[in-house]
């Protein structure tokens, strides 16, 4: 984190230079017709350089909403969230991370090449750079083949891939993720699974990863964040020390399960049986 | 034997047996007496013969492949081509009878047959799957011609009324100078630069109100309102502004398309998706950026909409526009005058050209859809 950033950082706060995303007491109500609608309250919460964190809860428990506040795709109605030392605007405009969406969201009219160097082209970044850093960017999701190709020629696994491409194409040090292979099948989603593990073990992104697969979490994360709905709040935060480049074998370990379990019976507390 | 009787060949074998026996035409009214028999005819007579023949093998052994309905094809030209002669060169002119409309009738259901049978053809083979696309359409349109010519020479339709194809291509074949000169005054002057500023007006104008809300709700509805209008109130007055000249036409043009443009464009910038959007949001793509790299290819599917319909529109307002006030020349100022005149048969050549003309222009548009829209989900195929 540069000096600067550190002096921009004006909430009386520890601004650690290792901390990425900084939320503290950060709600957001929702006024529908039917009255206010809490989506988010009171949520506290700190990722560091180089985590892999996981949201995990039911629907409607605002991790999704929780994301997009990060991304500045939402404006929280109260509280502080500081994005690399900086309000989530600012860092958006910044261009401080990448976001996969649950859908892969790649425009019909480019190829794949162009659909992964859109972010580049925005930052007027010159030609030539543009297509080295795609094709750097396809290599890492094993897409590389398929530059000409259009994205509806592509199986839905490859344009998800193609998507998580994209997102790390401009080289954010930040990857926000929702739900990005909840469409998919279970055979292909282990895979990619495996694959997103290996590259942030190798490039030292710090993720944020959105999924309501209490497997998926625990074998992702260095980090799990349990919550509940209405309204949504973190009601455990669990801390896992698998090593980096674990494979998919570790789901069969008991510290795996143990943790898998303290997943489950945390969501369960926080479920309300009312519906 | 395919088990079932074909019912089409059934049909065509009875009418042309019947064609054969009943009288081939009525009583000349100078003379009093018939003016010809089958045996005065004798291509007409072995055509007929051949539509009995060919009707009955294939109403035993069904029409179950391009080739037999080929055959049929083929008998079927045979067939207007003799019918044809009759009427010019038989004397049959105005005076068909039940024989010969019988006659047509089998030639009818022996064409219907055959289009039905290469109309269901499928194969992988890409070149003869489109040459069967094709001829479906062009046997179709070309039937359609040979029903309307017989039908208003063997009545004797008066000319007036409703010329024969041939006469209307015969005129249309000898004043190509003139069809030219009306050509280039209505279409490439008034056409073009009516349709490019009322397109292009509408665009922009679609843009600007997408930005602004309050155009928004004030502009549309006078669109809407300007829309509305009756094009033949407007054309005078677009005379008076602008002079008899294709300027007041091209106004006119103007008037009609740019508000299925607007309203096109207006509702394709909104078809871009909510995570689009949001998409071009993480990226902190400003409104320019996000305008030409996801709101306006989105909507492009919209905007060829409105071209398509503006192109037979523009064609429509130049024509109508052109009874109001013109320089002796221009298609609509044609038309007019040679109504006036009873030319209808050069009435026709300028609606047959004011077809093609307007055919040919979709048909450009659609084409250029098809290349600038190829990633569309009506448009794309696989290539792997």
């Amino acid at each position: 984190m540069t000096l600067k950033a550190v002096v921009n950082n004006v909430a009386p706060m520890t601004a650690s230079k290792d901390v990425v995303v900084d939320i503290q007491k950060m709600s957001l109500t929702f006024q529908t017709a039917d009255g206010p609608v809490y989506a988010l309250s009171e949520v506290d919460l700190t990722i560091s350089r180089g985590e892999f964190v996981s949201f995990i809860g039911p629907s409607g428990c605002g991790k999704t909403t929780l994301l997009r506040v990060i991304a500045d795709l939402e404006r929280a109605t109260g509280g502080d969230i500081l994005v690399n030392g900086v309000p989530a605007q600012q860092a958006r405009e910044q261009r401080a991370y990448g976001y996969v969406f649950q859908a892969p969201a790649l425009l019909p009219w480019r190829t794949i090449e162009s659909n992964v160097t859109l972010p580049l082209e925005i930052m007027e970044i010159s030609r030539e750079e543009r297509i080295k850093r795609g094709h750097d960017a396809l290599k890492l999701v094993e897409l590389n083949g398929f530059e000409k190709k259009f994205p509806w020629q592509l199986s839905g696994g490859m344009q998800q891939r193609a998507s998580i491409a994209r997102a790390l194409s401009f080289d954010a040090d930040l990857l926000l993720m929702d739900e990005p292979f909840g469409a998919l099948d279970e055979i292909v989603r282990d895979h990619l699974n495996e694959q997103l593990l290996k590259l942030w073990a190798r490039t030292n992104k710090t993720v944020a990863f959105v999924t309501h697969s209490i497997p998926e979490a625990v074998f992702l994360s260095s980090k799990i964040v349990v919550m509940s709905p209405r309204p949504g709040r973190i009601i455990d935060i669990i801390e896992t020390d698998f090593a980096r480049d674990r494979t998919l074998d570790v789901r069969e370990t008991p510290e795996f399960l143990e943790v898998a379990h303290r997943v489950r019976e945390g969501l369960r507390a926080g479920h309300s049986y009312d519906d | 034997m395919t088990g079932k009787l074909d019912k089409f060949c059934l049909v065509a074998a009875v009418f042309a047996l019947l064609s054969l026996v009943f009288p081939l035409s009525g009583v000349h009214i100078e003379t009093g007496k018939n003016v010809a028999f089958v045996a005065d005819l004798p291509g007409l007579a072995s055509a007929m013969v051949a539509c009995v023949v060919v009707g009955v093998i294939f109403t035993w052994y069904g029409v179950t492949s391009v080739v037999r309905a080929s055959i049929l094809l083929l008998i079927v030209v045979f067939g207007a081509w003799q019918a044809v002669a009759a009427l010019y060169h038989g004397g049959l002119a105005g005076y068909a009878s039940y024989g010969f409309w019988m006659f047509i009738l089998s030639l009818w259901a022996l064409v219907w047959r055959a289009i039905d049978v290469i109309a269901n053809y499928h194969t992988l083979e890409n070149g003869k799957q489109q040459t069967a696309n094709l001829i479906v359409p062009v046997a179709f349109g070309i039937w359609l011609l040979f029903l309307w010519e017989v039908t208003t020479a063997g009545c004797g339709v008066p000319q007036v009324l409703l010329p024969p194809p041939s006469m209307i291509g015969v005129r249309f074949v000898n004043s190509t100078g003139i069809l030219w000169d009306d050509f280039r005054q209505t279409f490439l002057k008034a056409v073009i630069a009516g349709y490019v500023l009322g397109c292009g007006g509408g665009l922009i104008v679609a843009i600007a109100v997408d930005r602004v809300p309050f155009l928004k709700r004030g502009l549309l509805p006078l669109g809407n309102m300007v829309s509305a209008l009756p094009i033949i109130g407007v054309a005078p007055i677009m005379v008076m502004w602008f002079g008899f000249d294709w300027q007041s036409k091209a106004a006119v043009i103007v008037i009609m398309t740019f508000f299925p443009m607007l309203v096109n464009t207006v509702s394709g910038l909104n078809a871009a998706g909510r995570l689009e959007r949001d998409l071009m949001a993480t990226y902190a793509s400003g409104y320019w950026s996000t305008l030409f790299r996801l709101r306006l290819p989105a909507a492009l599917p919209f905007i060829f909409n409105a071209l398509k319909i503006n192109s037979t529109l523009a064609l429509i307002g130049a024509i109508v526009a052109e009874f109001f006030g013109t320089p002796i020349v221009g298609m609509g100022f044609r038309i007019s005058t040679e109504v006036g005149r009873m030319n209808l048969d050069m009435v026709w050549a300028e609606i047959a050209l004011a077809a093609l003309a307007g055919t040919a222009f979709y048909g450009a548009v659609a084409l250029a859809e098809r290349k600038v829209t190829s990633w569309h989900p009506s448009f794309r195929v696989r290539r792997h």
